[in-house]
């Protein structure tokens, strides 16, 4: 029988304040000896503070075909984002 | 013995246990069951050092006579060490390693609690920095405990096994002696056989959530602490330990 | 480097009209320095050479760590014991990254652990040569992890997505490996007259079996060429092996050893180092199996592993307990 060790993924805070991120990965029984795990491996020279595991089965990833429809359309949508509005000068920082 | 060799000896009844298991710890490095346990384990092995060098560094401070750390470690004969027996006994299987962690880290979690309060800053200031580091190795050693005592059929019987080993290597953490006493009345440290019951308390709790049966037998080895008799392990420990130092006299690392 | 002689599969690098209109996209992407992620289309090709590469980097850090292991008991200081245990405690983590890479591309650790178990795949030849006295350690952190560097700086950039991640990682921590080596040989080679002894000692067996950890002369190769064309491969070995050689003969100098080539000398004309290329014959005999400490090396690994199904099978069976309780009790 295959016994192998579920995958998980690990998501590390780096620094309060900050999101988490992910690192990487490691096999674990489960979730908790996982977080453990994660402290051991992705944390030896003080990377984190806060630990997210969650296990790889369960990470539902957009399909790269999708790349396209999924994306692109925000391209268009300059207005979104500060740098498309002329501001006066004289109106100082904004 | 002045009230400073009292303190020496507890230092080094400290120090050695770290010392030793540290170095038992170590030598699962690159062998372990899997690569995460074999991290975690260097990482274990790595705290036992450091609190080690601070251990053995107050030991040498105090007796000023212009030793180190490493000249504790490493220029001592067997006789002069005062680490309990249990961390000295070979690794055995992975079962019986984790097994003797958990024994001893919950000793070491509860000893270190109480020599944060110690009347002597030093002593409780190693106390707080150890102590943070043991609660995990507790945390961890426990966890494996109840997960292989209560995993297949196989490592249930080997974790009962190592359990049935190591169980008579329990009582010495708890004897007390002069030193001790000497220790409790200066407010350094607290009495050893204090600590049994809330000892008893938390490793039976762990050992029946692992559907583990301790032994029935309180027979306890001893001679480690006060240095009497050690097993025979230790001396091939520190034959292969101190090698290098021993060869080559006064030469720097 | 830790990936040796890895076998490019495929026939060598298509033209463009020779590739269907997926490979021409997907060399175009590589071109342009756009990562390929797990889920992107790759040709086989690409796929199964990655594992073999990954894989037997992942190996070499693992089998890699027995050699150095081999001494933390013996380290002469609590320091020196705690600096080579954390260092080869990092070899398991870049070998734990590394495996995840892979495990990317459709192999799982445990298939791929098995194939470094049964023979089928390798691990870098260096790793078969044996520790025999202290300044060993040393050397292996300053010779072997600095040609070691050589290859992974570089690889921080390969089109793999995971790989690249991976190489990141580790470099970030193996700039310690390399300083902490010569550190450790530089303190014997200005010790005691016996000190120095082992350190020349070590250089003199380290010397050539690094040199060979580039692996043969590959400029003349079709599987480098289409490895190159694909980014997983950045660098001839010729190249790093130069390098290497001129980054290492002056910190030998300054160690005041001598670096064991009679042929060693710098070449004005060329702004580089000559020297003599190890025997290669030594080296083909290594890979097949027949190194010194081969055989060990291979059943310490498969003892490990053996010894620890037990420990993997019951954590799992107690977590499945657990997991089947509470649903039951939801």
């Amino acid at each position: 029988m295959k016994n192998e060790w579920p995958l998980w993924e690990i998501f590390i805070r780096g620094q309060h304040g900050m999101s988490h991120r992910h690192v990487g990965s490691l096999h674990a029984p489960d979730a908790e000896m996982a977080i453990k795990n994660a402290r051991d491996v992705y944390t030896r020279r003080n990377e984190g503070v806060s630990i997210w595991v969650v296990e790889a089965n369960n990470i539902t990833a957009s399909s790269p075909s999708d790349k396209g429809p999924l994306y692109e359309p925000s391209e268009s949508k300059v207005y979104r984002h500060p740098t498309f509005f002329d501001i006066p000068d004289e109106v100082g920082a904004m | 013995m002045t009230r400073d060799e009292t303190l020496q000896q507890f230092l080094l009844r400290m120090g050695d246990n770290t010392l030793i298991l540290g170095h038992r710890v170590s030598e699962w490095c690159g062998h372990a069951p899997v690569l995460e346990e074999d991290i975690a384990l260097a990482n274990t092995a790595l705290d036992l050092i450091g609190q080690t060098q601070m251990w053995l560094g107050l030991a040498a401070e105090i007796q000023d006579e212009g030793r180190s750390a490493d000249d504790l470690a490493f220029l001592r004969d067997a006789w002069d060490f005062r680490n309990v027996l249990m961390v000295e006994v070979p690794n055995g299987d992975f079962g019986r390693t984790m097994m003797r962690q958990f024994l001893f880290d919950a000793w070491h979690s509860i000893m270190l609690g109480r020599l944060m309060t110690s009347s002597d800053e030093r002593v409780a200031a190693i106390a707080a920095k150890a102590s943070k580091e043991v609660t995990y190795h507790l945390e961890r050693s426990g966890d494996t405990v109840v997960g292989l005592g209560d995993g297949t059929e196989e490592s249930h019987a080997r974790m009962q096994e190592a359990l049935d080993y190591l169980w008579p290597y329990v009582g010495e953490m708890f004897v007390s002696d002069d030193v001790d006493a000497e220790m409790v009345a200066a407010g350094i440290s607290p009495d050893p056989a204090g600590l049994r019951e809330e000892y008893d308390e938390l490793v039976s709790r762990i050992l029946s959530e692992a559907t583990l049966t301790i032994p029935e037998s309180r027979f306890a080895h001893k001679g480690g602490r006060d240095g009497r008799m050690h097993t025979e392990h230790l001396g091939h420990l520190l034959t292969q330990m101190q090698w290098l130092q021993r060869a080559y006299p006064g030469a720097s690392w | 480097m830790y990936a040796q002689m890895v076998k490019t599969a495929g026939t060598g690098v298509k033209s463009q009209d020779e590739m269907s209109d997926q490979e021409r996209a997907f060399q175009e992407k590589i071109d342009a320095d756009i990562k390929i992620e797990p889920k992107d289309w790759m040709p086989d090709d690409y796929r199964a050479t990655l594992i073999r590469q990954i894989g037997q980097h992942a190996h070499s850090e693992i089998v890699g760590q027995l050699p150095e292991g081999n001494w933390i008991t013996r380290a002469p200081t609590l320091e020196r014991k705690a600096i080579l245990l954390a260092k080869v405690q990092d070899e398991a983590g870049h070998g734990l990254y590394l495996y995840c890479a892979a495990e990317t591309l459709g192999v799982s650790r445990d298939e791929i652990t098995e194939m470094l178990l049964d023979g089928r795949m390798k691990y870098s030849s260096i790793f078969n040569y044996p520790t025999l006295n202290w300044a060993d350690i040393g050397a292996v952190g300053w010779l072997v992890d600095g040609a070691a560097i050589m290859n992974q700086v570089p690889l921080q950039r390969t089109s793999y997505g995971p790989y690249s991640r991976a190489m990141i990682r580790i470099c970030k921590e193996e700039s310690f490996h390399q300083r902490q080596g010569y550190d450790a040989i530089r303190k014997m080679a200005e010790g005691t007259p016996e000190q120095r002894k082992m350190a020349q000692d070590a250089l003199n067996r380290f010397w050539y079996p690094s040199l060979m950890m580039f692996g043969p002369s590959d400029k003349e190769s079709v599987h480098s060429a289409q490895s190159m064309a694909w980014k997983i491969k950045i660098n001839t070995n010729d190249e790093l092996r130069q390098k290497f050689v001129d980054q290492t003969v002056p910190q030998a100098e300054y160690l005041g050893l001598t670096v064991p080539d009679p042929n060693l000398k710098w070449n004005e004309e060329r702004g580089h180092y000559d020297f003599s290329e190890p025997d290669w014959s030594e080296f083909f005999a290594v890979i097949k199996g027949n190194g010194p400490c081969n055989v060990d090396r291979l059943a310490a690994r498969n003892k490990a592993w053996d010894d620890g199904k037990w420990v993997r099978d019951g954590l799992l069976a107690h977590a499945r307990k657990k997991r089947a309780n509470k649903l039951a009790a939801e």
